[in-house]
């Protein structure tokens, strides 16, 4: 009872969009790379190094926005090195994927521990604060929670709209999915399938390194080693969970984020009867029963994880 | 008739120490059809995707309305107004028709489909050229023929002007194949060009203006086809006589092999099998014929042990089976020769001796208390591919160092050494030479000889019309009523072949008539 009442308080769903943002952001770049059929699990790296640059830039003295751009900038690069490595020559996409992201998460530590070798308590910056847009902040019940938020929350909203709109209603979308489907039915029609994955790679890691500046320029002030903490992973699932639709993507990230908020609050009330760590897994265990439901019949990007080599068949 | 519009000019082309095209010279005419003939391995796809752009090759120029092609590029051989229609379709089963059609026709920095357009461009060329396709059904939904009318309707919208299809009636039945040409006729009317690659000697001479042979790689023999003849194209390709295969005088033997109403469960893409009946007697050869996906392979599986009937029953000499498995079936004397050799017939990665042994070292003689007699084993492989001459460097080669042809033949050793009563074969020569094909059909008939009943599944009508005695036809995951081969006509099974019953299939027909209508 006490917990219902809980789910329909305001202040739970502010906080489930909250922690639903960096989910959304991670998740449709991921969708972006899959639809493309290159699976990233370079991800976690790339989210950690991504709250690095944006926080860095900004307590070197940038400004927000450009922090974030920046940040997408770096996500992009590493993005890059990825497609280099898994479309170009056409490597393994698990253990490139997985190389990249110890790569990326070592990298984004050792640059904070060189840039700050001294700094014992980790130095705060001013993050973005929670803008609430004129007259739409004022409606009964969703008004607080939906537009009063950070800037970044808005734009991974419309981001949403953006991907979806770009996947399925634009030649170039049409061409990521193509070629997420069958890589040889793109190039019979003449179009580079290491150009269109290349750049679904580069765009889709740009996005997951904004969800990881969300973290740091948003959600905290500061950078902690190892603060991305499995988001990433998180994002790979409710890829799957979403079908590869960036619409069931927000649900998902919506749906997983609340779960999270609720075993945050179950975890102060119960006391120390059960091990906190036991609420912890509650959100996974509820994802992968949430994963089993609604991914059986997911109709999965026929050319995921398969190479395509010019030239061969 | 008059002018060239594409010329190949000295192409070369290697991989590694495989020459698959040695300077050839081709020319193509405004408005005619070459037949573009050659075994496998002739070099003809490699030939095609090079004027496509899929290859570069080492030597030699592509030249489209008298302009130099750039290399390697398919959008410039595209742009040229060169459309391919592969083999093996290059059409995403997950997205619409007209999807699979727009892809690459508008500038990818549009905001916007423009869907309508395209559609009403579609429409117009669907009825002009009698290719109608529904643009909103997924592609995974169609029969093969209608996705090979995407294809074609694909090259089309593009405004190609000269028509590249690869071996574009292995799929289809004898009536679709029919339409196709008459379609292909059309557009020829039309003043378009048009190579098709096949190796059925019948559509050169029914269809082409002018044909061209490849052999290992070398243009052989080019002619008008209204001045040449069969015999003298099958001599080009093969470039020496092949002896024919004998067939023995038919003989009345036992029945060995009976299904009952068999029916077993589809799985996957798998279709499953309804109501099957067979009877199969000693010294015969049943042919099973039927476009690919009917049922073939799980017929195929069934025999082999490895799927479970649903319904009915499995007799083997006179004895039902309770449980088929594969040891079972091996122990009944069933050879099996699967459609996919390096898949489930043979493992590419161990040797030629490891894949003889397969069926036989559990046996007394082979292994002694759980361990391998290595001697036994590699003499018997020795021995085996002396008799079946499996050409290979010895018998500890990896087996896919091989070629299809001495495959299928180490295939055959190891099932004809077991002396089998009953042998199934699924697409036996598929991918083969001649002459390796020759020689499958002579082990088969000479099985047949000594008192083997074959069960003889294959797409290619020529073959189970040249083998059998008797002929089954699968459609649908059921079988029809067998045909003594020497009453029967290729229309007859043609038509059985599409589900149909009645004779006189429509030439122009709409969206949903032949294998359409059962899709």
């Amino acid at each position: 009872m006490e917990l219902l009442n809980f789910v329909l308080e305001a202040g739970f769903w502010v906080a489930t969009i909250r922690m639903a943002t960096p989910l959304i952001f991670g998740t449709l770049g991921e969708l972006l790379c899959e639809r493309a059929g290159v699976l990233n699990l370079g991800i976690e790296g790339i989210m950690a190094a991504g709250s690095m640059a944006g926080w860095t830039w900004v307590y070197m003295g940038g400004d927000l926005w450009t922090g974030v751009c920046f940040a997408a900038f770096i996500g992009g690069l590493i993005g890059l090195l990825h497609a280099l490595l898994t479309v170009q020559l056409g490597l393994s996409q698990h253990v490139t994927g997985l190389g990249i992201t110890m790569l990326a998460s070592a990298l984004s530590s050792f640059v904070f521990r060189m840039l700050l070798p001294k700094a014992t308590t980790p130095p705060k910056i001013i993050p973005f604060k929670a803008f609430a847009i004129p007259y739409l902040s004022d409606l009964p019940h969703v008004g607080n929670v939906l537009f009063n938020q950070s800037a970044l929350t808005y734009l991974a909203f419309a981001l949403v709209v953006v991907v979806a709109y770009v996947l399925f209603r634009t030649p170039v979308g049409l061409a990521v999915r193509m070629t997420g489907e069958n890589p040889m039915a793109v190039e019979a029609q003449g179009l580079s399938v290491f150009a269109i994955r290349t750049w679904a790679v580069v765009a889709g890691s740009a996005l997951m390194a904004v969800g990881g500046a969300f973290l740091t320029m948003s959600a905290f002030d500061a950078f902690y080693i190892g603060m991305v903490n499995g988001r990433g992973w998180i994002c790979i699932a409710l890829v799957v969970f979403a079908s590869w639709k960036p619409g069931k993507a927000l649900l998902g990230c919506v749906l997983f984020a609340a779960f999270d908020a609720i075993q945050m609050r179950v975890q102060q009330q119960s006391g120390m009867a059960v091990p906190y760590q036991f609420y912890l897994m509650m959100p996974y265990v509820f994802s992968i029963m949430a994963l089993i439901i609604m991914s059986r019949r997911a109709a999965y990007p026929r050319a995921l994880l398969v190479p395509f080599r010019k030239g061969e068949r | 008739m008059t002018h060239t519009v594409l010329k190949l000019q000295g192409i070369t082309k290697t991989f590694g120490p495989v020459t698959a095209n040695r300077d050839v010279t081709l020319e193509l005419r405004h408005g005619e059809m070459l037949a573009l003939l050659g075994e496998n391995g002739a070099g003809k796809t490699t030939l095609m995707s090079i004027l496509f752009g899929h290859y570069v090759a080492d030597a030699g120029t592509v030249e489209v309305f008298g302009s130099v092609l750039p290399e390697g590029s398919p959008r410039a051989a595209l742009n040229a107004g060169v459309g391919m229609v592969h083999q093996h379709f290059t059409l995403a089963g997950n997205m619409t028709v007209l999807e699979n059609i727009m892809l690459g026709t508008e500038p990818l920095t549009a905001v916007r489909h423009d869907a309508a357009s395209a559609l009403r461009t579609l429409r117009a060329l669907m009825d002009r050229f009698c290719l109608a396709v529904d643009p909103a059904a997924m592609v995974r939904d169609l029969s093969v023929g209608e996705q090979q009318r995407v294809e074609i309707l694909k090259v089309l919208y593009r405004g190609a002007r000269i028509l590249i299809l690869d071996e574009p009636t292995s799929v289809l039945t004898p009536q679709e194949a029919d339409h196709l040409f008459a379609t292909l006729r059309q557009l020829v009317g039309e003043g378009l060009s048009v190579i098709f690659i096949t190796h059925k000697m019948r559509e050169v001479m029914a269809a082409s203006d002018r044909c061209a042979v490849l052999r290992h790689g070398e243009l052989v023999f080019e002619a008008v086809t209204a001045e040449t003849t069969a015999g003298e194209l099958a001599r080009a390709m093969v470039g020496s006589e092949i002896p024919k295969p004998r067939r023995p005088e038919p003989r009345e033997g036992d029945e060995i092999l009976c299904l009952q109403s068999v029916g077993v469960a589809g799985a996957g893409d798998k279709q499953r099998l309804r109501n099957c009946s067979l009877a199969l007697k000693a010294h015969e050869i049943l042919g099973i014929a039927g476009v690919s996906g009917n049922g073939q392979s799980q017929l195929a599986d069934l025999l082999a042990g490895l799927v479970v009937p649903e319904t009915g029953e499995i007799i083997i000499a006179g004895e039902g089976l309770e449980r088929p498995t594969p040891a079972a079936m091996i122990a009944r004397g069933v050879g099996r020769v699967p459609d996919d050799r390096t898949g489930t017939g043979l493992v590419a990665d161990m040797t030629v001796e490891e894949n003889l042994s397969t069926e036989v070292y559990r046996l007394p003689g082979f292994a002694r208390r759980g361990v391998l007699n290595f001697k036994a084993l590699a003499s018997r492989a020795k021995q085996l591919i002396e008799a079946f001459d499996v050409r290979c460097p010895g018998i500890d080669t990896p087996v896919r160092k091989l070629s299809g042809g001495n495959m299928q033949k180490l295939i055959l050793a190891r099932i004809l050494s077991n002396a089998p009563s009953i042998i199934v074969v699924n697409q036996p020569t598929w991918g083969l030479d001649v002459g390796a094909t020759a020689y499958v059909h002579q082990q088969l008939l000479d099985a047949a000889k000594r008192g083997a009943g074959v069960v003889l599944i294959s797409e290619d009508l020529d073959e189970i019309f040249h083998l059998s005695d008797r002929i089954q036809v699968m459609y649908q995951g059921a079988l029809s009523e067998p045909l003594a081969t020497r009453e029967a006509t290729r229309e007859q099974v043609g038509l059985l072949m599409s589900g149909n019953h009645a004779s006189g299939a429509s030439r122009c027909t709409s969206g949903s008539n032949d294998a359409g209508a059962a899709a």
